[in-house]
């Protein structure tokens, strides 16, 4: 890993000011980086955004199936 | 609906003449034999309950999950699915398709992309923090063929099922709880057929959800462990009598155990997000054994990961006081030793060595009749 290990993580830029409040904020918690915590931070946020599965997956006729066989098996009416 | 893990629903089972000729003739194409182990990791690729593989890891992946716990894309993810093979078993090489055949059914074609080299050693100390051989995953490991081979595959046959009724794929699960109006679904993953504390956890977390999933792991097991089928009928004989069928779903995963403890208790809620549950129940020593992990490290992992969207219930170990005459735990209950009574392993061996039926509070009566009347209670 260490051969590519620089290609995984790249730098961004955020303000010193603030660098410098997460520094004193992650002291004591389980984050061992400003990187670390700003990453879990975004990971959250990311998470959070995505668009939510609206159950139009599958197509009329699979889902059909899909219903038959439930309602084969007794976990459907 | 809670979205896939890494966001698409995989199916990677194959349809058409293709299909068809390969699930029968090999034609040319190399053939390599697979256990049970291999075949239900197949199975669960091929199904989507491991949303988003779609084949055994590559090295790029393979590595990061040690690592990092995350694919090579960042989504997290902790247990190695690989295809280990032993040295010269597999005449095919990078680039070639493979068969794989479980009890003489072509089940799968793989494309192998990629093939690399396993080191036992860092590959248990990565998952099981151990590389001790006692260890029944660092076992198995060691028994593990040292070259590797990664790549994407395609299903021919289906692995047989033991309890084809009770298997629910997540596409099927999906769909189910949508029907039901299930918004949030807490999953319940079980190896034991249920006593009074499995109840008042799953209730209490049915509490806070609108369903539950209650998800057996079936498949293969150690010396001594309860049969899959004495499983099954102590749930259904509980929920028969105790649970509002309408709020609850008893469906079996066909998968190994690995004893991974907190990396595997990540797999699992993973698995049951697949299967559209919003939230997932892991106690004490979740898929632990022995003295490997310490008790609460299942739950503390999660904190590690913001975005696995799943949501842990985390719980304690349940008792039954005496003086409180409920189900309690050390935050709900100020009463000394002498009033409780632990639901333990030992009473279910009294029912069937004895033929004792334990009080009501401590099991229901038609689940230990169950447990009493059954031929072949535990795994010989
Ligand atoms: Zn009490």
């Amino acid at each position: 890993m260490t051969d590519n290990g620089d290609k995984k993580y790249s730098t961004i830029s955020i303000p010193k000011p603030l660098f410098d409040k997460i520094k004193g904020r992650i002291d004591g918690t389980g984050f061992n980086s400003v990187s670390s915590y700003v990453t879990y931070v975004l990971r959250q946020v990311i998470s959070q955004d995505e668009p939510k599965d609206e159950g139009d997956v599958f197509s009329k006729e699979d889902e059909e199936k899909i219903k038959e066989r439930l309602r084969s098996l007794g976990y459907l009416d | 609906m809670i979205n896939p893990h890494g966001g698409e629903l995989i199916d990677r089972n194959m349809e058409g003449p293709a299909r068809e000729r390969l699930a029968v003739d090999p034609q040319d194409i190399p053939v390599f034999d697979i256990d049970n182990d291999i075949a239900s990791d197949l199975q669960n690729i091929a199904d989507g309950n491991y949303s988003p593989l779609t084949g055994f890891m590559t090295r790029n992946d393979y590595d990061n999950v040690l690592e990092h716990m995350r694919l090579e894309n960042d989504v997290p993810w902790t247990i190695p699915i690989i295809l280990p093979v032993p040295e010269g078993a597999v005449s095919a090489g990078e680039g070639d398709d493979l068969i794989l055949r479980h009890n003489g059914r072509n089940m799968a074609v793989m494309k192998i992309e990629e093939e690399f080299e396993l080191d036992p050693a860092r590959h248990s100390q990565a998952v099981f923090g151990t590389t001790d051989p006692e260890h029944p995953g660092v076992a198995v490991v060691n028994e593990y063929g040292k070259r590797v081979l990664g790549g994407e595959i395609w299903l021919l046959n289906e692995m047989e099922s033991p309890f084809p009724t009770y298997h629910l794929k997540p596409a099927e699960t999906r769909v189910l709880f949508q029907e039901r109006g299930w918004e949030t679904v807490v999953a319940f993953q079980t190896r034991n057929p249920p006593h009074v504390g499995h109840e008042y956890l799953q209730k209490t977390a049915l509490t806070m959800t609108d369903g539950l999933l209650i998800n057996p792991v079936i498949g293969r097991k150690k010396q001594g462990d309860f049969t899959d089928r004495v499983i099954l009928d102590s749930y259904d004989a509980l929920i028969d009598h105790y649970y509002p069928k309408d709020r609850v779903v008893l469906s079996t995963l066909q998968m190994v155990m690995r004893y991974a403890g907190p990396r595997e208790a990540i797999h699992h809620s993973i698995i049951r997000k697949n299967f559209g549950c919003t939230h997932f129940i892991v106690g004490r020593d979740h898929a632990g054994v022995g003295n490997y992990y310490e008790p609460f490290a299942a739950q503390e992992i999660f904190s590690e990961f913001a975005d696995l969207e799943i949501k842990p219930f985390f719980f304690r170990s349940f008792k039954y006081c005496h003086a409180c005459m409920s189900v309690v735990n050390e935050k709900t209950c100020p009463h000394p030793d002498e009033k409780i009574t632990n639901f333990a392993g030992t009473m279910v061996r009294k029912i069937v060595n004895e033929g004792a039926i334990p009080p009501p509070e401590m099991m229901r009566a038609e689940v230990a009749e169950v447990i009493k009347a059954a031929e072949v209670p535990f795994v010989q």
